[in-house]
């Protein structure tokens, strides 16, 4: 990482620990918003974060590695989330899962190279009366069908 | 009196005038009115909610909160997304009765991770109430100050455990803590806390906009009130519903066109299975409860691959603090592996229910105490028809 790349994050983290505060209860939220704006948080961000709320970077860690919305590891500009919960999986999840994968070219867990997607399962998402359901980032889509979701995926450079 | 998505309780004429009825009253009143009401907990557990209620208002403090649970993380469980979304300003509503009868200045609603779509419409409706004076400073007119913020989960389903809940706003892992003490004592911040389900506290807001005796002639002497059930799997109207408690599962099912199910799941991957023998059990917090949720399988449905979804689920989903379900549930899921291999003995089937007992007495907070209901009921209920596919 250059030198100027992590002042820019520590300039970044300090505007976020002012809007939410230095203590222990505003962590989730300032890993949240790192979460989204750069698909992931880095070592250095995470020691970062520590410095700033006074904890131990590993406390940073910990929670990081708990939630399954929040990560260590780059993710692709657009995550998406098949809930693979029972409602979704009767109503066709298979299907749309075969199909994803084959357009995309990588199976569920994996990240293509070029960062554009991530595939993930995620559990009931509470769309079950509408499945199989999957978010996009943080946009909802229900009553997918195989074609449906390929082409919603189109959406999303 | 069952109706099909229209909402009763919510809907009724005048059941928006609670927040203003509620601050006329004192303190104590509104709480002994709620504890009168009968209302219990909506997210399952069933707890009387004038009894939590009674208990943070005589804990003193200087700092107390009010936690809305939309946390809604319960395969099959929609209903909460469906009042917040319809009925948003019942439930803030019902989050600031409850700071006033228990003496809190601050709410927060805890959204789950995947309704994050919905946080800007959330966000609107809180500066509406507060412009209207519903929120915020000298709530109409009076002397009580009350405001609510809205904190996101980050998809865990054991942050719904109220005291996971607590350890995830405070910036924790989401691990459920050891009861005693009550989060009523030492809750958010160590601060006296109530937890309350969305649903609950919109109940709330009716109560005290219909009064108690309007509210008791709906449910069972034992399950006051109406419940929201999240309808989905195998039925024709999928949807939510709003049934008085003591509706039998033959009702439900006939009321979303879902008679010719096999089975019926209530209360989610936690609940238990109800097989077409016993249909003419009731919704109710005396027979079987649920949090709202309820999945139809349908006649063609194979009961062992609902059993492993669900299993799945639960080894997903354990925090992992406590041994009986970090463990028990891979253990769980690799006997379902199994039967569905042919591999398993009945000697072997009766030690996984052993283990599932086990779990549910030794585990530290609801989820592990609760993930082998499916495990047992579904094998109980379905092991002729389970193992003579095998």
């Amino acid at each position: 990482m250059l030198v100027i790349e992590k002042e820019a994050l520590t300039t970044e983290i300090e505007g976020l620990v002012e809007e939410y505060g230095n203590t222990r209860e505003a962590l989730l939220p300032i890993l949240q918003q790192l979460q989204i704006r750069h698909g992931y948080i880095s070592d250095f961000a995470q020691q970062e974060v520590a410095r700033m709320l006074d904890i131990h970077p590993v406390e940073v860690y910990s929670v990081i590695s708990f939630y399954s919305f929040l990560s260590y590891v780059p993710k692709g500009r657009n995550v998406i989330r098949l809930c693979r919960t029972i409602c979704c999986d009767m109503a066709g999840k298979d299907a749309v899962q075969r199909a994803i994968e084959r357009e995309i070219g990588i199976p569920f867990g994996e990240t293509t190279k070029d960062h554009r997607f991530t595939l993930e399962f995620t559990n009931c998402m509470g769309m079950c009366d509408q499945g199989p359901a999957m978010l996009v980032n943080d946009d909802v889509y229900t009553k997918l069908t195989p074609r449906r979701a390929i082409e919603i995926l189109k959406q999303y450079k | 009196m069952p109706s099909r998505k229209g909402i009763v309780l919510f809907d009724t004429k005048g059941s928006s005038n609670g927040l203003a009825n509620a601050l006329k009253k004192t303190r104590q009143d509104i709480v002994m009115e709620i504890r009168e009401s009968g209302l219990r907990g909506r997210g399952g557990a069933g707890f009387p909610t004038g009894t939590k209620w009674m208990l943070a208002a005589a804990a003193i403090a200087d700092r107390k909160y009010v936690v809305c649970n939309a946390d809604e993380g319960e395969p099959g469980t929609f209903k909460d997304r469906v009042l917040l979304d319809e009925y948003t300003d019942l439930v803030f509503e019902g989050m600031v009765i409850a700071g006033y009868a228990i003496g809190a200045t601050h709410g927060i609603l805890y959204l789950r991770g995947e309704y994050r779509y919905m946080l800007a419409k959330l966000e609107d409706a809180l500066r509406r109430m507060r412009s209207e004076n519903r929120l915020g400073e000298r709530i109409l007119g009076s002397d009580f100050s009350f405001d609510i913020t809205i904190r996101l989960g980050s998809g865990a389903y054991v942050c719904g455990e109220e005291t996971a809940l607590i350890e995830s706003l405070e910036g924790h892992r989401g691990e459920a803590r050891n009861r005693p003490p009550f989060p009523v004592n030492t809750g958010y911040l160590g601060c006296p806390t109530i937890v309350n389900n969305v649903e609950t506290f919109a109940n709330v807001s009716v109560i005290m906009a219909q009064g108690v005796e309007w509210y008791k002639q709906y449910g069972t002497d034992k399950s006051r009130g109406t419940k929201l059930v999240s309808v989905s799997g195998d039925c024709e109207r999928p949807g939510v519903y709003e049934i008085p408690f003591g509706t039998t599962v033959k009702e439900l099912l006939k009321l979303v066109g879902g008679e010719n199910a096999k089975a019926v799941q209530i209360g989610g991957a936690s609940g238990i299975c109800v097989p077409r023998a016993d249909f003419h059990r009731s919704i109710a917090f005396e027979d079987v409860a649920t949090g709202g949720s309820v999945i139809v399988f349908g006649e063609h449905r194979d009961m062992l691959h609902v059993l492993k979804n669900f299993m799945e689920f639960f080894v997903e989903e354990s925090c992992g603090q406590c041994t009986p379900c970090r463990l028990g549930n891979p253990v769980l899921l690799d006997g379902v592996e199994k039967i569905g291999r042919g591999e398993c003995s009945m000697n072997y089937l009766q030690e996984l229910f052993d283990l599932g007992a086990s779990m549910q007495i030794a585990s530290k907070c609801g989820l592990g105490q609760s993930s082998p209901n499916p495990f047992i009921s579904i094998l109980t209920h379905f092991q002729d028809e389970i193992f003579s596919q095998r």
